[in-house]
């Protein structure tokens, strides 16, 4: 079979440059919205997925669904922090961190105001969370008034630069360093000693435990101990399945609301599309008279118009995907249920999302040039010959 | 409006053009709406607010309790006329998916500073008089099939264990904005069951005043009481506290406002482009018409009318359809966005931003048919 060269509809689309760059840029933007809802979605997702370790564990109160919700004395603390199980720091002592964790009012820069993260921290918290890294200033110390803010709350709220004095449950504490913790949750927290704080902050209790596994096969058999010992009431869950869990609902949600608005959307520039193409067609019904009359075939006719087709919203998708790529330096923050309290998240975009942004802009050209497609090859060769 | 026919005819000239560019305007209108509605949903809460309810919670955030004997120190606060409380219970029912609120409140007290809920006299008196009895919003009964007289199992994440709870009365809600997915029940029975260190503790107080234009001084008296205390308060209107709420959402209206505009664009694009072809294959009829005497300003009206016409149509049908179905039709999204109701500005909006697609998609076919000149246009077809 003879295909009709794609140089032919290269040149019709030159040729209408108006209509196909307006169509182009329909698509571009139901590509952008696409990729953008995706982007949203994946960026939450990604900072709460990659907050835990698989090799880590957190005990919390039995039937709390979140940390905020749990309480763990003292005595509990101890009887855990005793397993065997737990990895050794290099001086010999338990790889694990009793944390206290309130939430607590704050200015953001904007003036509006929500809730922080306020985290106790102990010895061992660093050691236990590999991508925190100090990014300026340096770790406060144990006993002083002194607290570290994260990369995110450092930029989003007011008083939170190295040297600020920041008001907390009564007193005021100087922020002594920025933690970089690499687009996690920690990101979004202020910690401080949390021998400290339990007097300050008026709470006898821990909220979490965190502890390193020696291996992390050994987790079954650890979850099991504590979960059926009497002397306490715990739940003890990988840390990585801990915060992943987290982002199910809200992410389904942002997800469900992208999916809804696009493929509505979608369905208008289709019907833009196929505008476009049956005029395409009708405009050019003496042409494809002339290709039917020398030889080529009804197939080849109507591969050529849903390739023109395809073509088309697949220069619109590639224009969405460079206009959706700077939507990779926008942060946001919205309130997690799961702590009561802002978590600041930057915008992903992976190349998954690009080819889907793509294919999803071939989808709505493939359609959208099917119908007026068919009426070209369906055309009758005399009559269309006769065309004014 | 004596060219009506003329233009209709050219309108049913392509019939299936028009189709598409009249679905392709009220997809994109009924989006619009839809998320504007989102948008105006979330802030229900505020809408519902009364000017003479203020809210008394600990100043660090809501997650710190107050003590109970604060209720007789602010009954005492000149301006206040009456005090409830309440905790936040954060339950679930069956599933930790299925998630609505909870509160655990004084009943007696609870109806005085609520009186948008409504509860029928005899269940009202049940209610009171037993201690394990909950009431339940209708839109939550509705959606979990109760009745009254069921035992609704709620599990506590905050207090734990399983709590079974009678349902002895629904409410339902006299302003539209009201919240009817709730439940309610006796804040002594959890007091009691609480051990001793957390017994007499208030998630929040509830304070009626005299006249809104009291509230600013009142939350002041109130603050000041207890500014050097180690539970100090934060009062503010029951306006300002939901707005707190929405603040805590971030900016979510700016995503969806995002979201709006690249849409109404995109399809504003489509507009255009569909009435410049529709132009452009007219060439010769137009010029026809000025042949006939058709002055330019007349040609350009025409054209223009054309694509008004054509984006009122899609506007009215696609703010129609949403109009529909958010209102009259009670939709709620899933149980995801309780009191989802699009408002009359909404659809308001929408025609406005059809009217105005209209006006942008028809003035640059109209300038040009009405710049046409007819010699050269005639000769173009030949």
């Amino acid at each position: 079979m003879a295909l009709i060269p794609i140089a032919y509809n290269l040149r019709n689309l030159a040729a209408r440059r108006v209509s196909t760059t307006l169509t182009a840029l329909g698509i571009a933007m139901v590509a952008w919205v696409f990729i953008f809802t995706l982007a949203l979605a994946g960026g939450f997702q990604a900072a709460l997925r990659t907050t835990g370790s698989p090799n880590n564990a957190m005990v919390i109160r039995k039937g709390s669904t979140a940390e905020l919700m749990s309480i763990l004395d003292r005595e509990s603390a101890a009887a855990v922090i005793s397993q065997e199980e737990i990895a050794r720091a290099p001086d010999d002592t338990p790889l694990a961190a009793a944390e206290l964790m309130v939430v607590w009012n704050l200015p953001r820069k904007s003036g509006t105001t929500t809730n922080v993260v306020v985290r106790g921290v102990g010895p061992k918290s660093l050691a236990l969370r590999p991508k925190v890294r100090l990014a300026e200033g340096r770790m406060f110390r144990p006993g002083l008034d002194e607290i570290v803010v994260g990369k995110m709350v450092s930029e989003r709220f007011r008083n939170c630069s190295v040297g600020n004095q920041l008001r907390l449950a009564g007193r005021s504490w100087t922020v002594v360093g920025v933690i970089d913790a690499q687009g996690t949750t920690f990101d979004s927290e202020i910690w401080g000693d949390v021998e400290l704080f339990m007097p300050v902050f008026d709470r006898p209790v821990f909220q979490s435990l965190t502890l390193r596994l020696r291996d992390p096969s050994y987790f079954p058999a650890l979850k099991k101990r504590l979960e059926s010992d009497p002397r306490m009431s715990v739940e003890v869950q990988r840390e990585d399945a801990f915060y992943a869990a987290q982002s199910g609902a809200l992410a389904g949600m942002l997800r469900g609301l992208g999916l809804f608005v696009t493929s509505i959307m979608a369905l208008g520039a289709v019907f833009g599309a196929l505008n476009t193409m049956y005029a395409a067609v009708g405009a050019r019904t003496k042409e494809i008279g002339a290709l039917l009359a020398i030889g080529f075939s009804r197939g080849s006719v109507l591969a050529s118009f849903l390739v023109e087709s395809v073509f088309l919203s697949l220069i619109g998708g590639l224009i969405g995907c460079v206009l959706a790529l700077p939507v990779r330096s926008f942060t946001t923050g919205t309130m997690s249920f799961a702590t009561f309290s802002e978590l600041a998240f930057r915008f992903q975009v992976t190349p998954g999302m690009l080819l889907a942004g793509l294919a999803f802009s071939a989808l709505m050209g493939l359609v959208g040039g099917f119908f007026p497609a068919r009426k070209a090859a369906a055309m009758p060769i005399i009559e269309s010959l006769r065309e004014a | 409006m004596k060219y009506m026919r003329l233009i209709l005819a050219h309108l049913l000239r392509s019939k299936r053009r028009t189709f598409l560019t009249i679905s392709s305007i009220a997809i994109a209108l009924f989006l619009f709406c839809t998320l504007r509605t989102v948008m105006t949903s979330l802030d229900a809460g505020i809408r519902a607010s009364d000017a003479t309810r203020l809210v008394v919670r600990h100043a660090a955030s809501l997650v710190f309790p107050l003590p109970l004997a604060y209720k007789e120190r602010l009954e005492r606060v000149p301006g206040v006329e009456r005090v409830s409380w309440g905790n936040w219970f954060g339950g679930y029912y069956q599933d930790p998916k299925n998630q609505f609120t909870q509160f655990a409140v004084d009943p007696v007290s609870l109806f005085d500073l609520f009186p948008e809920l409504l509860l029928s006299a005899p269940q009202r008196e049940t209610f009171l008089g037993e201690r394990t009895a909950c009431i339940a919003g209708k839109a939550l009964v509705a959606k979990y099939g109760w009745k009254v007289g069921d035992v609704i199992p709620i599990t506590g994440t905050i207090y734990p264990g399983e709590w079974r709870l009678t349902l002895r009365g629904i409410y339902t809600a006299s302003t539209p904005d009201a919240d009817e997915n709730t439940i309610f029940f006796h804040w002594d029975y959890l007091n009691e069951v609480m051990p001793e260190p957390r017994k007499n503790w208030v998630g929040i107080y509830w304070v009626r005043v005299g006249s809104a234009t009291d509230a600013p001084a009142v939350s002041g008296r109130i603050d000041a009481i207890y500014e050097n205390s180690p539970q100090p308060t934060k009062t503010e209107t029951e306006k300002a506290f939901q707005a707190g709420f929405i603040q805590m959402m971030g900016n979510v209206s700016l995503l969806l406002t995002i979201l709006g505009s690249a849409i109404v664009f995109a399809i504003m694009l489509v507009t255009i482009n569909t009435m410049m072809m529709a132009a452009r294959e007219r060439t010769t009829e137009i010029a026809v018409l000025k042949t006939l005497g058709f002055d330019d300003g007349l040609i350009l009206r025409l054209v223009a009318a054309e694509s008004m016409i054509l984006s009122l149509a899609g506007g009215i049908l696609g703010c129609g359809i949403a109009f529909l179905l958010f209102r009259r039709l009670d939709f709620t999204a899933g149980g995801m966005i309780p009191n989802f109701r699009m408002l009359p500005g909404t659809l308001g909006m929408g025609l406005l931003l059809a009217v105005l697609m209209g006006l942008l998609s028809g003035l640059a076919p109209a300038v040009q048919a009405a710049r046409l000149q007819i010699a050269g246009a005639l000769r173009k077809v030949a």
